[in-house]
């Protein structure tokens, strides 16, 4: 049972984001960038957009955590890049959803793709925030809140 | 005392663990249907029945308030009150009771003593020395206190094995230190820190030292007056007491010298509107309703622990520390963080591309509760320059097999992150 949870957490595409997390770099002409912690483990990333009016032109990020916070913002910057302000904001629900282990996650888990992956997260209550923090610092980017996200 | 544990006075030259983990019902419990290896001790150490039993047996028979009714049932809490301050004051060989605060815990005696001691004696321009290995409770409330008073928070640098460069902790004993704060045993690394020595360094120049001894009592002998510690704190659940409360030893001049903490009933003579005379020692420092069951809980552990011969308990978590450091080390990409010539029970430890909150999740699914973080020692982190470390503890109550099983399950984290 507990094996079976692992390898539900720990999937191979989080374990590849891990070691080679997407996007993952500062971005020097970024419209907004905000920073993301979590004191109870030290996760700390920051989370860099790039807006042309309404739609995220570019995202990127940087910092150190877990495999699953720092997997979580690596696929997140795949899934939003292109996408509009209002869209960046459903993913947010539907992700929030999923790893919480909310059944009305808005979308089956073929819509959902990679991010799927995170569906495990659940079973461990512990490491929701971790999954999670990436995704509240980059809705504070796009609200243009500056100050710093903490998941405690 | 009867106690309810199997355990007895013991004189043998090893310890009988069997025995002992009975005592510890949730030793044999399972979590994610696997035997609980318990490693995290130097969080909050586990409780043996005589305890539990001596809280439950308080409050079914002989519970009330404490110094105040002259009836059967005040007189009998505080009877249990007092020979609760009566057992910790032999366990730390203080001079007397009146030596002997009953706080919340090591945190809050640390709070006491700078907020009292400190806002006297601590002026503008004035230093408070601490060690760079400190928790941040022994950091933070002399940081308030330095920020109040315009004073200078010092830190003495640690080397990289993890050990106070003492040296520099005597050249920073200066004219202007009005005290200094040292742990005992470092939470993150283990380390033992030299404080008889220490001491004497600060005493030389008339400065005297509070002592955060919340990871040492449980793996040592504490003697405060061989140490001539002026100041001996510790809380009750790492010593296999319940939570809640803690002790604050202070040296009797020291303590007469210092205003109360807090005002309230219990620590009062007499009170006028005009006036309030403050209690004797220990009350002074005693407002408002104490920890009974708690203070009858913590006596309870002492008696416990007291079953054990100090040398044998030593001996046994040296070889337990001994043997967990040499298997983690012979794993490839593990690093252990803090390697002090004298350490109690502790192994912080990280590993290359895996972060230790993955190690410790890994860990818990094969019913392995390790310490994963900054440990309150952000300061530690970051002369590593790491941001957390997975850290195993141990009590006296644990065994090789739980080792083994430690050394098996990082194994397992190796293999989930595919760096086999």
């Amino acid at each position: 049972m507990s094996d079976l949870n692992l390898k539900a957490l720990y999937q191979e595409i989080i374990l590849d984001h891990n070691r080679n997390p997407r996007n993952f770099k500062k971005m020097d002409d970024a419209s907004c960038s905000v920073d993301g912690y979590n004191p109870l483990c030290g996760d700390h990333y920051t989370i860099f957009l790039k807006l042309d009016h309404d739609i995220i032109r570019e995202i990127s990020f940087q910092g150190s955590g877990c495999a699953i916070s720092k997997a979580s913002a690596s696929v997140m910057s795949t899934v939003l890049k292109g996408k509009t302000r209002a869209e960046a904001e459903e993913w947010f629900e539907k992700f929030h959803h999923l790893v919480r282990g909310e059944s009305n996650s808005g979308g089956s888990m073929d819509e959902l793709g990679k991010l799927a992956a995170f569906a495990g997260v659940s079973e461990f209550p512990a490491r929701v925030k971790c999954a999670i923090l990436p995704w509240h610092t980059m809705k504070n980017a796009l609200e243009e809140k500056k100050e710093t996200v903490s998941t405690e | 005392m009867k106690t309810t544990g199997i355990m007895t006075k013991q004189t043998v030259f090893s310890l009988p663990l069997n025995q002992i983990r009975k005592d510890f019902p949730i030793l044999s419990t399972n979590v994610h249907g696997k035997p609980l290896v318990y490693l995290d001790n130097a969080a909050s150490a586990q409780k043996p029945l005589p305890v539990i039993d001596a809280i439950r047996r308080y409050y079914l028979t002989e519970h009330s308030n404490v110094h105040r009714g002259v009836h059967y049932l005040s007189e009998r809490a505080t009877g249990k009150y007092e020979a609760a301050r009566s057992t910790v004051k032999k366990f730390l060989n203080a001079d007397s009771e009146r030596e002997i605060i009953f706080v919340r815990g090591a945190t809050e005696a640390i709070n006491l003593v700078a907020a009292t001691f400190g806002r006297v004696n601590v002026q503008a321009g004035d230093e408070v020395l601490i060690t760079e290995l400190e928790h941040h409770s022994n950091i933070v409330p002399w940081q308030m206190l330095c920020e109040e008073k315009n004073a200078l928070l010092r830190v003495a640098p640690i080397n990289d094995r993890g050990e106070v460069i003492l040296e520099e902790f005597d050249r920073l004993l200066s004219k202007k230190t009005k005290i200094a704060a040292i742990s005992h045993v470092s939470n993150a690394l283990g380390t033992v820190n030299p404080v008889k020595h220490m001491i004497e360094m600060a005493h030389r120049k008339g400065i005297p030292v509070l002592v955060d001894g919340a990871q040492a009592v449980p793996h040592m002998r504490i003697d405060v007056r061989d140490l001539d510690a002026d100041f001996y704190v510790f809380s009750s659940h790492k010593v296999f007491g319940p939570t809640g409360i803690g002790i604050l030893y202070g040296k009797a001049g020291f303590l007469e010298s210092m205003p109360p903490y807090q005002g309230g009933g219990d620590m009062i003579k007499s009170v006028t509107f005009e006036k309030t005379i403050f209690n004797d020692l220990p009350y002074k420092f005693e407002a408002g309703t104490p920890d009974i069951a708690g203070a009858v809980g913590l006596a309870a552990a002492i008696d416990y622990i007291n079953l054990f011969d100090w040398h044998v308990v030593e001996q046994h978590e040296q070889e337990l520390l001994r043997h967990a450091q040499e298997k983690l080390a012979a794993i490839s990409g593990l690093h252990i963080i803090g390697e002090a010539a004298e350490k109690a029970g502790v192994v912080s430890f990280i590993m290359d591309g895996i972060h230790p909150h993955d190690i410790g999740t890994i860990l818990d699914q094969d019913g392995i509760a390790i310490r994963t973080g900054h440990h309150c020692a952000q300061p530690v982190m970051k002369r590593y320059g790491i941001p957390a470390t997975a850290r195993a503890s141990f009590a006296f109550y644990n065994t090789r097999e739980e080792i083994e099983a430690l050394v098996k399950g990082v194994l397992n984290v190796k293999e989930i992150f595919g760096h086999v």
